[in-house]
């Protein structure tokens, strides 16, 4: 099984039952068996903090949601990230693809690579490093860590992890 | 008139509905007039009041209504594409436009000048766009409660505030009764 499809049957089988995208090269597979899943309500959204907005309805009308998106946005959901998800406590699982790393072709992804982990850091938020094919196994774990905790954590996945470019 | 007579007006009709109040003033004066454990106040993140209300109508039966404003619409206008595009029914989205940032002072958007959020709406495919006029909106909204269509209403009112004491309710505390009541509505 691909690990996208390990990833979508992650989020099925922890009831994650909404997810919004903004796409990325990385996230592609993601992203198609999230819509063709009949168990996930998929809501692309056109920037990541409206993103966050969507999820933060969704898990007050009852459902589990996550965001997929890539780690150049950190930088314009910091102040979603403070003010929504941490202020009102809600759990929010962020599926981010890590541009930048090793083997990375365009120099300007390393320019927010290199400042991914210190904002999630600098935000107390939770960062799991996804760099080899099967760190995905840790998926199930975290989602329900996330769940429990009603806090944002986030799920770096790179180059490395997807299998190259 | 401006946006808190048309709140005060409204109270009676929303009172029991599921609000997403927008940040600052309009929460606060919301908070002033009527809280109930229904209201889900910001008190941060301008910009993102629609994007909840279409996340939470999404994803349950309840109707919910979004009183937002023109500042904030300008700040997420995305929103209006994601909104057309996966229509929800139960949700209404008010916005008031009164031509101006209330909450730090009054100073002009660009709703307020050359830019039409009734057709920014339309044009991002919104089918049941209305605009109407501050006086009115209470009737409007009694309207589209009423329906069984997502409808996005466009209030065209007056610059201006009232002073209203900041909202001093944590935030889990706000997002938890609105959760029960949530709850309690779709049971």
């Amino acid at each position: 099984m691909s690990i996208s499809d390990q990833i979508v049957d992650s989020l099925v089988r922890n009831k994650v039952e909404f997810v919004t995208t903004v796409p990325c090269k990385q996230l592609a597979g993601v992203i198609e068996g999230v819509e063709a899943s009949p168990d996930i309500m998929h809501v692309p959204s056109n920037k990541e903090d409206e993103g966050m907005g969507l999820c933060a309805g969704a898990w007050m009308g009852g459902k589990r949601p996550c965001i997929i998106m890539q780690n150049t946005a950190i930088g314009v959901t910091i102040n979603t990230l403070a003010t929504l998800t941490q202020f009102y406590q809600m759990p929010l699982p962020m599926l981010i693809s890590y541009r930048g790393e090793l083997g990375e072709r365009v120099a300007c992804q390393v320019e927010m690579a290199v400042h991914t982990k210190a904002l999630l850091d600098q935000l107390n938020i939770q960062t799991y490093h996804f760099h080899r094919p099967e760190d995905v196994s840790e998926m199930d774990t975290i989602l329900n860590h996330t769940f429990m905790s009603r806090k944002p954590t986030a799920i770096l996945t790179d180059s490395n992890f997807w299998g190259g470019y | 008139m401006i946006r808190s007579d048309i709140l005060k007006e409204l109270v009676p009709v929303i009172t029991d509905e599921l609000v997403v109040c927008n940040i600052g003033l309009p929460s606060q004066e919301l908070h002033m007039l009527d809280d109930q454990p229904s209201n889900f106040y910001m008190l941060g993140t301008m910009g993102l009041a629609s994007s909840i209300g279409l996340g939470l109508a999404l994803n349950q039966k309840a109707k919910v209504l979004t009183i937002d404003g023109d500042g904030s619409i300008l700040t997420n206008l995305g929103t209006l594409p994601t909104i057309a595009n996966n229509p929800a029914d139960n949700f209404i989205l008010l916005i008031i436009d009164n031509g101006s940032y209330g909450s730090t002072g009054d100073q002009p958007t660009y709703a307020g000048k050359k830019t039409s959020l009734t057709a920014v709406a339309r044009a991002c495919g919104c089918d049941n766009v209305i605009e109407c006029s501050a006086e009115d909106t209470v009737a409007t909204v009694t309207e589209a409660l009423k329906g069984d269509k997502m409808t996005i209403i466009v209030s065209k009112c007056e610059s201006g505030n009232v002073k209203v004491p900041v909202i001093e309710l944590d935030a889990p505390v706000i997002k938890h009764r609105f959760m029960e009541e949530v709850k309690r509505r779709n049971a």
